[in-house]
């Protein structure tokens, strides 16, 4: 009896709403839980955002935790089979689950973030985190004493290298003594591993973390040890006060809102949207004026502006590669072809990419 | 190389290593009682959120590691009870615990995330981790208790013919199991990474339960096991950013290769998995039978 009470109220419940307006449904893969105030979370915040803006006409789910294999074909399929309209799957390796999901259902529309294939109904879309690399490079080359930067690398992806390369080039032109060194950690989120990076980093003589990895771990290592760093994704200053110098902070909210209005109204499109600063979906966070001098965080700030107005970019010539060939001209900036498939060092990193 | 290059590197791999350590001891004693416990990583992680919680409200760090340790005794409890007294099968009931203590630890911490708190020196426990790797074996070979222990393990009948307690002493084995891995968990949310993250254990459970059977059910290789594991793993950064060309991901799958070749060389040779494995593991106790 009871069973059918709730039936029918759900029926009935679903049917008024309908009549009124017909929200759409729109989903999301995390790769990690949103509270790991680094990736995810900055997605999670977008999410919010989104919802914020589009009020009544949008509802949203999100599933966490979701491994970048088979599992992830399940994930996105259960969210395209409860009548979702608009998936969005936020890690690099959702690629091949995306597409073959998507390939089934035509009628919903995907969104794949940090992707390069498009389809009819899958869209890719990403951030010139890139653009803040730069900047932080050009801070580290000036605030390191002992010419020695330690990065945390996850996973060897073309917007992991590009972004090394981002800092390096930044970094070498204010310190032509810097050397990078890198550790690959091979995973996007297990706090004790990051933790261990940057400790090694630390003892190995460099008094500057970078990561690319999704916790606040190195930070806190690096405030443990007394040296700087770089908070990943969202502002991490509340972590480290005494370590961070900034952070890039990207910014999902707008991109998403505007997606899910297009779904809303039916002028939905795949295509590849790229921005960066100029467009808000890269923000550099406050910059620690405790620990940098305010002649540096002014410069930092006209970096900022260049970068906008587009008078700088990260890649501009002359760029060499590892064997020394020219890659970038003198007077050219990087196409971003090139930056998509980034898989190289550039002239003056050590080591190699792991393949 | 120079000597405080080193000195650093073996205080990274002594921090790293010590929650395999505790975790490893823990399965070892429970695995030596009869009883396989696969739910090693949900314990961590319960025991994670509840010494962080308890931490962030009372700022005492004896309460939080106090309350950790009887978060894991009611998580391994409530194992006991279904595998001892209603028979359930160990491995699903140690798998359900995972996903349960995944889940549950997951629910607690939600609105503590992101908490800032302040880590505890890491020491005490790294010491602590090598004597009670000493205890354990001392208690196994060294004490009536030990082998009364060891016997349950290896002969549940015998060992209730001769007048002893197969379910309760299988009982407290699997509650000091749970206390070690809720301690290993509290030592990652408290000393090793000073956070509260979810699923922050990140696999270390899995590793301690490869650990058992790569020591071959015995104390002293659980910490050997624990350093070469911990040991390949900041060996491989330190080459690596070093700038020396190196598979990393080799290296990040070293403990479970090492394992799989330590599970077939004990298997292909019956004489000496029955020296090593205890005869008993998995299998339920019936009372009068």
């Amino acid at each position: 009896m009871i069973r059918i009470i709730t039936f029918l109220s759900t029926f009935l419940v679903f049917s008024f709403g309908s009549a009124y307006a017909d929200p759409k449904k729109v989903g999301f893969i995390y790769i990690g839980p949103p509270g790991d105030h680094g990736w995810t979370y900055m997605h999670d915040v977008g999410r919010k955002y989104m919802e914020s803006q589009l009020g009544d006409s949008i509802t949203t789910t999100y599933l966490e935790n979701i491994p970048e294999n088979a599992d992830a074909v399940r994930a996105i399929r259960k969210l395209a089979d409860s009548g979702h309209d608009l998936i969005f799957t936020t890690s690099f390796n959702y690629m091949d689950q995306t597409h073959e999901v998507a390939k089934d259902f035509p009628d919903i529309k995907f969104e794949h973030a940090t992707g390069y294939i498009q389809a009819d109904n899958v869209a890719t879309y990403s951030a010139r985190f890139y653009e803040g690399r730069m900047i932080e490079g050009h801070i580290a080359g000036h605030m390191t004493e002992t010419n020695t930067i330690g990065y945390i690398a996850s996973f060897p992806i073309p917007e992991v290298v590009r972004g090394i390369n981002a800092f390096y080039l930044a970094a070498a032109k204010v310190n032509p003594d810097i050397k990078m060194k890198i550790i690959w950690v091979f995973t996007w989120y297990d706090p004790g591993k990051e933790a261990d990076a940057a400790n090694t980093l630390i003892n190995q003589g460099a008094d500057i973390i970078v990561q690319h990895t999704d916790t606040y771990a190195p930070c806190q290592a690096a405030q443990k040890a007394g040296v700087y760093a770089f908070g990943q994704a969202s502002n991490q200053e509340e972590f480290c006060p005494d370590a961070h110098l900034t952070s890039i902070e990207d910014i999902w909210g707008p991109y998403y809102a505007a997606r899910a209005k297009a779904v809303v109204d039916g002028t939905w499109s795949s295509g590849d949207t790229w921005d960066g600063m100029d467009k808000g979906m890269v923000v550099m966070s406050p910059y620690n004026n405790k620990l940098m001098p305010a002649s540096l965080i002014q410069e930092a700030v006209n970096m900022e502006v260049g970068i906008k107005d587009g008078t700088i970019h990260p890649f501009t010539g002359p760029i060499y590669n590892q064997a020394g060939e020219l890659v970038v001209p003198e007077g050219e900036v990087a196409p971003d072809g090139m930056l998509l498939g980034m898989n190289f060092y550039v002239q003056g990193i050590d080591g190699e990419v792991p393949q | 190389m120079n000597f405080d290059l080193i000195l650093g590197i073996l205080q990274i791999v002594l921090i790293a290593t010590t929650p395999l350590v505790f975790a490893g001891i823990g399965e070892l004693v429970t695995e030596k009682s009869g009883v396989l416990n696969l739910g090693v990583e949900g314990m961590m992680l319960v025991g994670a959120v509840s010494a962080f919680i308890i931490l962030v409200i009372t700022g005492s760090y004896f309460l939080a590691f106090f309350v950790s340790i009887i978060s894991g005794i009611i998580m391994s409890g409530l194992f006991a009870f279904l595998v001892l007294f209603l028979m359930s099968n160990q491995i699903a009931t140690g798998l359900a615990l995972t996903i349960f203590g995944i889940g549950l630890s997951s629910m607690l911490g939600k609105q503590y995330i992101g908490t800032p708190i302040d880590g505890l020196s890491p020491w005490f426990f790294v010491i602590f981790s090598f004597l009670i790797v000493f205890l354990v074996s001392y208690f196994f070979y060294k004490t009536k208790a030990g082998l009364i222990l060891r016997a349950v393990g290896e002969s549940h009948n015998s060992a209730h013919a001769l007048g002893y307690s197969v379910i309760k002493i299988r009982f407290l084995s699997i509650l000091f199991g749970g206390s070690m891995c809720a301690l290993a968990g509290s030592y990652i949310s408290i000393c090793y990474a000073p956070m509260w993250q979810e699923g922050m254990t990140a696999g270390r459970g899995w590793i301690a339960l490869a650990l058992v059977v790569f020591a071959t059910w015995k104390p002293e290789r659980v910490l050997i096991g624990a350093y070469i594991f911990g040991g390949v793993t900041i060996l491989q950064m330190n080459l690596q950013a070093l700038g020396l060309r190196f598979p990393g991901q080799f290296f990040s799958m070293a403990p479970y290769i090492a394992t799989i070749i330590v599970l077939v060389l004990i298997s292909s040779n019956k004489l000496r998995i029955k020296l090593s494995a205890p005869a008993s593991l998995t299998i339920p106790f019936y009372k009068g039978r």
